[in-house]
């Protein structure tokens, strides 16, 4: 079975960056510094970070959800993404305290946000489609998700007149407090930067706390294409907006790919920008309590944020790496944008960023209607067609309801980042397995 | 598939009624007359129930050590060299060693290049290679389902059976979680329901764990206090939870009762006969039992053992054996393992309604997983090395030595603040803290109570400015009224400990002579 229903690059065959891994290995098992199987800045590297644990140890648990690292501190400072340098430097070293260690899920279960008593609810505009696991986590605090669509038509873009649209249809129902952006998207693709300038202003008339996940961010393929992280947009825009839009913003090792693709490290980081200094005071007790955070995670971070540099001597390697990596994902999705538009019945919009792919099904009235009643259990007709492609083509993708589509469309969601012979059996497997369910179901 | 999100998914029309509840943007008129715009994250605004929210472990006192150490390190001067941080369980910032065998297992894992290093002994690589045959991907980097590993839990089912005598196992009612706390986090949430009489209260120890306070507050439930015994060891009376429980349901619905066994921060191990008469309390008043087991090897004293309450219950007979709902907890971070920054755990859960399992499941499943280096730590701790394997003789002796130093440090503690006049130390008879009785002359009493400070925690912060040492004031793990304590841990080497024990000696003399 071909398993491209989660974004895990390792279960799928893609190899895990050598000097990481050997870092890592070499701080739980601090001996290895002294090894002539690791390069040197490798070794190097590894006493840098236990240097910062606590008795020199990754089974320390001092380090828990908070930033105290000098290091990081001037990592971000040097953050390429600092835009205007002197504004953003001023506003980074104002700023630099208000990094936490934390899953995205962990941040959002501790939502200081979402107030469960209010009455009316809470809200959260949240894009569709979205990862479904968002959607969850915020009904489980007691909120309530207020959709806004994307434009598949447009290469699923942002539009600030569906968020007002969203924003009105919440009356009455909610009390929205938060807009909610993954940037790039998941699973659609496309990301929202060239629009930040309207998002934020959108944010700042309309009161809302502005929520980003820029997981994704290293994940960017299109031509002229780059990322701009929301806090650099943010900056950029000067007062009134710079100083007073609250953002938290989101990244992960779990998506990097600059850094490593560890999902199983469970390690990333918010940043808070504006916040009231009273109630960090509240974030910082929630983040102490409760200690999501590997060490190996916070170090595996850093890593990402702080890789070889030229003249180092993994330098060469790494890079060599990561462009193996990036040249198979521009290639597979390249090529699932080929195959999947030569089939009839399917489309797929180009794929800018992200890991995942979000193509459409065009099915019939008829082919909608003959699904359903073939289906055991009165299933959408997207998860019957997942589900039959696990069975009959054993491809394991992910049904579009389960991430929010507009009434009557359905998609499939399937990882790209798998090595590229992966992709080529996948793609194969996909389009015989569409060109038969399609001529069934016609 | 998940219904709920469906159920979200299709109610796209949402309701658009009459006219707007949103205010205007609140604008503030600032001193000099220029407009600021209020937050929309504000005290007000946030969730209430973060404003209850405390942690004294990491709390104030921990916040101005670390701004001590600061101060420090930019050459301040201070009347010590250096800040002691005997707040915190954390046994490898203390110096404690690792396991060796674990960290070499481990790093293969992380960089399996390694397997051919001659360095690395034949059973760690063998484990090695076991571990990553069960990771997606044969990497420790991949997602694993989100109850944990398969082959992990199985072989942490195995150790259960092993440790209680062969009472059996079911690796389906075995979770990996992050850390216990995570484990009994989850387990609260499930619990908590109803409002206002009908609201769920949970029964826990007097002192406790802090976390368990603080999840209660975030999750809104009703915190209810049972006291253990102090002029008895720390003794859990069934008298005591009978009172605690029966005022409880005048206000609200007690569902589940926490305990701490070996307990934190009272370090009582409780006898079998206690265990039992907790069970058969805990059927009786229809409790949901939660066992934070995580101390289960930090047994020092002589005549002290630890019994596991799975055992206990299924050795006093189906009656109680099949009906009793229990969670036990047991993590990486303690022990004479002392990994806290692997966050690794689980939870064992016995006699649980299918279809709540079914919602666990799913709860757990919105976290993804825990960290997988976490599992595969969990992995080697109930499976270590055993006799006729190369790792075993070191083994053996790292965590004989280990477990010894704790107990030594144990008996020095109790026995060093025994002689101080106006602290009281219980035998520490497991865990990793003593947490001794302090007289407060009514002077500092009134000092504290002035400047709104509890007055233990008058007195940490005292003790912190002038000795550089930081505990942790009982005040943050619960106290009967009227009298102090503060916790310490017993991690720090031996040397340093006796160091750090005689600083507080000459503290505590120095200011109950500056507050007669």
């Amino acid at each position: 079975v071909i398993d491209v229903f989660q974004g895990d690059l390792h279960k799928a065959g893609m190899k895990p960056l050598t000097f990481v891994r050997q870092v890592l290995a070499a701080c739980v098992y601090p001996p290895l510094i002294n090894s002539s199987n690791l390069p040197l800045d490798a070794r190097q590297r590894t006493q840098e970070e236990l240097g910062r644990c606590v008795g020199g140890s990754v089974g320390e648990g001092n380090v828990c959800g908070l930033m105290t690292w000098k290091k990081m501190k001037m990592l971000v400072v040097q953050d390429p993404q600092g835009g205007a340098e002197k504004t953003h430097r001023t506003q980074l070293s104002l700023l630099c305290d208000n990094y936490y260690f934390c899953g995205f899920g962990p941040w959002l279960r501790t939502q200081a946000l979402l107030n469960r008593e209010a009455s009316p609810r809470t809200g959260v505009l949240i894009p569709v489609p979205c990862h479904n696991k968002t959607v969850l986590s915020i009904m489980q605090l007691g909120a309530v998700a207020v959709p806004y669509y994307l434009s598949e038509e447009q290469g699923w873009a942002l539009q600030v007149e569906e968020l007002q649209r969203a924003l009105e249809s919440a009356k009455g129902v909610c009390n929205p407090v938060a807009l909610y952006i993954i940037n790039p998207g998941n699973p659609a693709g496309i990301y929202s930067s060239q629009c930040g300038d309207q998002v934020i202003r959108f944010a700042w008339e309309k009161r809302l706390f502005l929520l980003v996940d820029e997981v994704y961010q290293d994940c960017v393929y299109g031509e002229n294409c780059e990322f701009v992280s929301y806090k650099r947009t943010l900056s950029e825009m000067g007062p009134p907006f710079s100083g007073t839009v609250e953002l938290a913003s989101f990244h992960s090792v779990s998506k990097s790919f600059s850094g490593e693709y560890v999902c199983g490290l469970r390690a990333g980081y918010v940043e808070l920008v504006n916040l009231d200094p009273a109630v960090m005071k509240y974030i910082h007790t929630l983040f102490s309590k409760d200690s999501c955070e590997t060490v190996l995670g916070q170090i595996a971070l850093d890593l990402m944020m702080d890789p070889p540099k030229p003249g180092d001597p993994s330098y060469l390697l790494y890079k060599q790496e990561i462009e193996q990596i990036r040249t198979v994902l521009v290639h597979n999705v390249k090529r699932v944008h080929e195959v999947v538009n030569s089939l009839p019945g399917f489309s797929c919009s180009p794929i800018e960023g992200g890991l995942f792919a979000f193509p459409r099904l065009h099915l019939t009235p008829k082919a909608i209607q003959k699904a359903k009643v073939t289906a055991e259990m009165q299933e959408d007709p997207d998860t019957f067609y997942c589900t039959r492609l696990l069975e009959e083509g054993g491809v394991f993708t992910g049904p579009g309801w389960e991430y929010g589509q507009k009434e009557g469309t359905y998609h499939i969601r399937f990882c790209i980042a798998v090595p590229q012979d992966v992709m080529e059996e996948l793609l194969r497997r996909l389009s015989s397995f569409h060109m038969t369910f399609m001529k069934d179901f016609s | 598939m998940n219904h709920g999100t469906a159920l979200l998914w299709k109610r796209r029309a949402l309701s658009s009624l009459s006219a707007t509840r949103r205010g205007l943007p609140k604008e503030k008129m600032s001193e000099n007359g220029i407009m600021s715009r209020a937050k929309v994250l504000t005290i007000d605004t946030m969730n209430p129930t973060v404003k209850k929210v405390e942690y004294a472990v990491r709390g104030p006192i921990v916040q101005r050590a670390v701004e001590l150490e600061r101060e420090l390190s930019e050459g301040m001067k201070k009347p010590f060299a250096e800040v002691i941080k005997a707040n915190i369980g954390d046994a490898h910032a203390m110096g404690q060693q690792p396991i060796t065998f674990f960290r070499q297992v481990l790093a293969l894992c992380s960089y399996p290049e390694l397997l051919s290093d001659s360095t690395f002994p034949e059973d760690a690589k063998s484990r090695a290679c076991r571990i990553l045959q069960s990771c997606g991907g044969n990497s420790m980097g991949s997602y694993s389902a989100s109850q944990g590993i398969d082959s992990v839990r199985q072989d942490v089912a195995r150790y259960i059976e092993r440790r209680d005598g062969g009472v059996a196992c079911d690796p389906d009612n075995i979770y990996l979680t992050t850390g216990a706390s995570d484990g009994i986090v989850t387990m609260l949430k499930l619990l908590v329901c109803g409002e206002g009489t009908t609201r769920t209260g949970v029964m826990i120890p007097i002192p406790q764990y802090p976390l368990y306070s603080a999840a209660l507050a975030e999750l809104g439930a009703v915190q209810i206090d049972y006291f253990l015994n102090e002029e008895k060891c720390w003794s859990l009376d069934i008298t005591e939870l009978q009172r605690a429980v029966n005022e409880a349901r005048q206000y609200c619905n007690p569902r589940a009762l926490c305990i701490i066994n070996p307990g934190n921060p009272t370090g009582q191990v409780q006898s079998r006969q206690c265990i039992e008469d907790v069970i058969r309390f805990a059927a009786k008043e229809r409790l949901f039992l939660m066992a934070d087991e995580v101390y289960q090897d930090n047994v020092y004293a002589e005549g002290c053992q630890f019994h596991s309450f799975k055992k206990v219950l299924f050795e006093m007979g189906p009656e109680y054996a099949e009906t009793v709902e229990l969670a036990s907890f047991h993590s990486t971070s303690k022990c004479y393992m002392g990994e806290c920054g692997f966050r690794g755990g689980y939870m064992e859960i016995i006699n649980m309604d299918n279809e709540v399992k079914d919602q666990l499941t799913k709860l757990l499943s919105v976290r993804l997983c825990p960290p997988v280096p976490g599992q595969a730590l969990m992995d080697l701790v109930v499976n270590p090395p055993q006799p006729g394997e190369p790792s075993y003789g070191s083994f053996i002796k790292e965590r004989t030595a280990t477990l010894s130093a704790l107990a030594e440090k144990a008996k020095l503690t109790e026995q060093v603040l025994n002689t101080v006049q106006g602290i009281s130390c219980n035998p520490v008879q497991g865990a990793m803290y003593s947490f001794p009785r302090i007289t407060i002359p009514e002077k500092a009493v009134k000092e504290a109570t002035e400047k709104g400070q509890q007055p233990d925690m008058f007195y940490c912060m005292k003790m912190l400015e002038e000795t550089g040492i930081c505990l942790v004031p009982g005040s943050g793990f619960g106290q009967k009224d009227g009298t102090y304590h503060f916790r310490m841990t017993i991690l720090p080497p031996t040397d340093k400990l006796k160091i750090l024990l005689n600083k507080v000696k000459e503290f505590h003399q120095r200011f109950t002579q500056q507050y007669s």
